[in-house]
């Protein structure tokens, strides 16, 4: 089972309810896609056992062979390439590693060799019962624009026989996508405030495009108003848990603690949200 | 003409709380909100559509399904997996998969796949209580929003310029991806939002790395300090250590939050000591800004 946990606003406790939610479930995986901001492996603390870089592969150009007619310049959708005089140039940040100019060039003159943009880092962590989570997630380094190549080496350690929960990077374009598809279900973390509803509503407008279910999550559930309920009663989205603010929470998260460690209420919630979800997903 | 941006690293550190109150405050600017995935500033600044436009982002494939043969050449290419094929209806592009790069356009030997414009969301030039703002929309799961920042910056610089307005100020995506580069390259000071917990640090000092990058100077605020002192000396420390200016240190409150449901700024809404914090905050930005 692939639960997605995603937020349209920042945040709203995201990263929070997925390490917590890991912590209490039985034979869970935690996979960090939010690989430009990955932040679960402070609260889990895993000890990892293997590093991977995570390349891409750009165009190299053959000097020797080339004839400068610009057609790889030409067919590069993304302005990665030019020719000026006798010279290619690539500017490999903005290439995407498509292929399309090593297809088109005439003279064979462009091959491949692969570039850095991150790394991948697995491990397990601690769970609060007896077993292990399964720990991995994506680092982009910085100045690197492409997440989603990372994003996917993520995903490719999905454990279907586990309860695989993914971490969302926040908002609703490319990245947030990439880590949806396929999942078969999204928990969406709110705040009932109009940011977080304003950014729920774009967030719950993915979900459907791609045919997931989804339910809500209300943080600070007592601090805004209660237009986010009146929203998931409109648009009949179930909404599994609702946690007010509580400032020795955010005491322990603003250490790096996890709240289930400390509450056993909240371990409760968290086992309950669990069985929910199961229940959401097996309808 | 200054330009000060607003980042924050990690998401939901009151990034869109600061700007909309030094929106209010500043008496010569134009506004941008550069978080085009996540735009909220308009939830404060209740603005009124002067204008708008579609924003063509780039090309996107399009498969005439009448001139397919079914050879399977551009599934075959595919980089992103982004082909898929059923014995009812052949191939079709999954356009959520799809980057966008062409290749199957060029290897197709019928020319059933044609790139044509995609529109990606919309942008608007709108009046508000603070002055012109210039903020976008992107379509749902759309790609390319460091575009859609750069549109929507060079927008608002252009109405700053032409009306005479001496600074724009740009609401920053979070993260550290394409569109915060595209919301911090170029400009004179950056304004960091924090809060003291390990992710919000965290965060910041892999932002404070992009500025640094770019060679842009950039100023820290700390939000809701008092949740964790040890963190916020943490923080302080931080910005000595790298000659950053600590401009304000917000405490938590949670009247921020009613000031967000009245849709008022903090510094419109009486909120007491965060208001007074943030007043002095915009006073020092002022000052370094040289307006
Ligand atoms: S298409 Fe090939 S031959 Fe033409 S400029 Fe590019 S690399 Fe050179
Ligand atoms: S691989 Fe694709 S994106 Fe990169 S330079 Fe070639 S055509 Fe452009
Ligand atoms: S390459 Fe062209 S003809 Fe071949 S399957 Fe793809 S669209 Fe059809
Ligand atoms: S444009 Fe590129 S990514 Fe999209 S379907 Fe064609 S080959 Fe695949």
């Amino acid at each position: 089972m692939i639960i997605a946990i995603a937020s349209g606003k920042g945040g709203t406790g995201k990263t929070t309810i997925a390490t917590n939610l890991a912590l209490v479930t039985p034979a869970s995986q935690y996979l960090d896609c939010d690989v430009e901001e990955p932040n679960g492996h402070l609260f889990l603390k895993p000890k990892i056992s293997d590093k991977r870089d995570v390349t891409m592969t750009i165009p190299k150009i053959d000097e020797e062979l080339c004839t400068y007619c610009g057609q790889c310049a030409a067919a590069c959708e993304f302005n990665a390439l030019a020719v000026i005089g006798k010279k290619v140039m690539v500017f490999s940040e903005l290439c995407h590693g498509c292929g399309a100019c090593m297809f088109i060039c005439p003279e064979k003159a462009i091959s491949e060799t692969t570039k850095i943009i991150g790394c991948l880092e697995v491990g397990k962590a601690k769970a609060v019962a007896t077993d292990e989570i399964d720990f991995a997630h994506g680092v982009s380094n910085i100045g690197n624009p492409l997440s989603p190549p990372i994003i996917k080496k993520v995903k490719k350690l999905v454990n279907n026989d586990c309860f695989a929960i993914l971490d969302a990077p926040p908002g609703t374009s490319c990245p947030m996508v990439q880590t949806l598809m396929g999942c078969d279900y999204c928990l969406f973390v709110t705040e009932p405030t109009p940011f977080g509803l304003n950014d729920l509503e774009l967030a719950v407008g993915v979900a459907r495009q791609l045919e997931i279910p989804c339910g809500i999550l209300i943080n600070r559930s007592d601090s805004g108003d209660d237009q986010v309920q009146r929203y998931c009663q409109r648009e009949a989205i179930p909404i599994l848990m609702e946690i007010p603010f509580d400032r020795d929470l955010a005491f322990a998260y603003s250490k790096g603690e996890a709240a289930v460690i400390h509450s056993q209420s909240l371990r409760e919630g968290f086992q309950k949200l669990h069985q929910r979800i199961v229940a959401e997903v097996e309808k | 003409m200054k330009e000060l941006t607003i980042i924050s690293g990690k998401g939901g550190t009151g990034k869109t709380t600061v700007t909309a109150a030094f929106a209010v405050l500043a008496k010569n600017t134009i506004l941008a909100d550069c978080d085009v995935d996540a735009a909220d500033l308009h939830l404060i600044l209740t603005p009124t559509e002067i204008s708008s436009a579609d924003f063509i982002g780039g090309r996107g494939p399009q498969l005439d399904s009448e001139k397919c043969t079914r050879c399977g050449e551009c599934q075959r290419l595919c980089r992103f997996d982004a082909i898929d094929f059923s014995e009812e209806s052949g191939y079709s592009i999954n356009e959520f998969a799809c980057d966008c790069c062409g290749l199957c356009a060029l290897a197709c030997p019928e020319e059933a796949i044609t790139m044509v414009d995609t529109i990606n969301g919309r942008w608007f030039i709108s009046a508000t209580r603070a002055g012109k703002m210039v903020h976008a929309r992107l379509g749902i799961g759309e790609d390319n929003s460091g575009k859609l920042v750069t549109l929507v910056r060079q927008q608002g610089k252009l109405i700053a310029q032409k009306e005479g307005f001496g600074l724009l100020i740009n609401d920053g995506p979070p993260g550290i991806g394409c569109p915060v580069t595209a919301a911090i390259t170029g400009v004179d000071l950056v304004l960091i939002v924090t809060e003291p917990t390990l992710s919000g640090m965290h965060d910041m000092e892999r932002v404070h790395g992009l500025c640094r990058h770019f060679d842009i100077p950039a100023l820290v605020c700390v939000n809701r300090f008092d949740l964790n002192l040890i963190n916020s000396q943490k923080i302080s420390d931080y910005c000595t250590e790298h000659n950053l200016t600590l401009v304000g240190e917000i405490p938590l409150d949670p009247v921020v939050n009613k000031a967000q449901v009245a849709r008022l700024s903090v510094v419109e809404y009486e909120c007491g000591l965060v208001s007074q914090v943030v007043r002095e905050m915009w006073d020092k930005v002022e000052k370094e800004l040289n307006l």
